[in-house]
């Protein structure tokens, strides 16, 4: 599924890479707010579900070649990390839904294909 | 290998500032960049900027500054960081998953899980990690390119 049909479905709010949402496809998913965690287990094609809103997680999502962030809660990323994401191509969605729901809609959505 | 191998290898060295937390990751980038086109796995190169992230970060939060050097050999990739600052007192307590000295500024920021040097170890082929209490630390990570 792309990152239009996901963010469609979800109702969420995109920040950057308006351009890269029909291109980008979703293949999994991880949530975390664990800058290690994220790094040595998310996957590539990973649509990433956090809280953290600081300019390091676009660091980790274009490292890992990441779809892209869901930053949840109602959170809002700050202008450095919105600027660094246009630069490194990482589209940034939010929403004011807890990552609970976030991630329980995401992965119903996956595994329904 | 010979020293002379080494310093033919050699495809950059990035300098690191420490405390500097809002250009973190920027040499994990460069690093990454310059292993693309050379025909690496993406797998591999991967693998390789945990490895890198996860030194930057750690010069970042615990020392003054330090350096992480790209080597590229034709049968492996070579991360090599070295730091001027406090060191590691205890080698196998810091490799321990979940042991963290980090402070709330750097936790706030997502790090001091206590998982970046295991993370290191995981993905690299072969991992040394030597430390002078006082005067800084020095870590190389080898990624082999053929199985
Ligand atoms: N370059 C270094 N200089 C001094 N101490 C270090 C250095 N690297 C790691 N340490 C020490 O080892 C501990 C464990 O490091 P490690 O990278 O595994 O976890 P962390 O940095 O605390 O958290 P995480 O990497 O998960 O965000 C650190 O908390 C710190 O005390
Ligand atoms: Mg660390």
């Amino acid at each position: 599924m792309n990152l239009e049909t996901l963010i469609e479905a979800l109702g969420l709010k995109c920040k950057c890479c308006w351009e890269k949402l029909k291109s980008t496809q979703v293949k999994g998913g991880y949530a975390g707010d664990l800058l290690s965690d994220v790094m040595a287990n998310s996957s590539a094609g990973d649509i990433w579900v956090t809280r953290q809103v600081h300019q390091n997680i676009v660091a980790v999502a274009s490292l890992k070649d990441l779809a892209g962030i869901v930053v949840v809660q109602g959170a809002t990323p700050e202008k450095d990390t919105l600027e660094r994401a246009g630069k490194e191509g990482i589209p940034i969605l939010v929403t004011d839904m807890a990552k609970f729901e976030v991630v329980g809609r995401i992965y119903r959505l996956l595994s329904e294909g | 290998m010979s020293g002379d191998d080494l310093i033919e290898s050699l495809e950059g060295i990035y300098h690191i500032q420490g405390r500097d937390f809002v250009d973190a990751g920027i040499v994990s980038s460069e690093v990454k960049k310059s292993l693309q086109g050379k025909g690496i796995p993406e797998s591999i190169i991967r693998r390789i900027a945990v490895i890198t992230f996860e030194a930057e970060i750690n010069i970042i939060s615990y020392a003054q500054q330090g350096t992480i050097q790209l080597f590229i050999e034709p049968d492996a990739v070579i991360i090599e960081a070295n730091d001027m600052g406090p060191g590691i007192a205890d080698i196998d307590l810091a490799l321990q998953e979940g042991y963290s000295t980090a402070d709330d500024s750097i936790r706030e920021l997502g790090f001091g899980a206590g998982m970046g040097l295991c993370n290191i170890k995981k993905f690299s082929d072969i991992f040394e990690l030597t430390s002078e209490v006082g005067q800084g630390t020095h870590l190389k990570s080898i990624v082999k390119l053929n199985g």
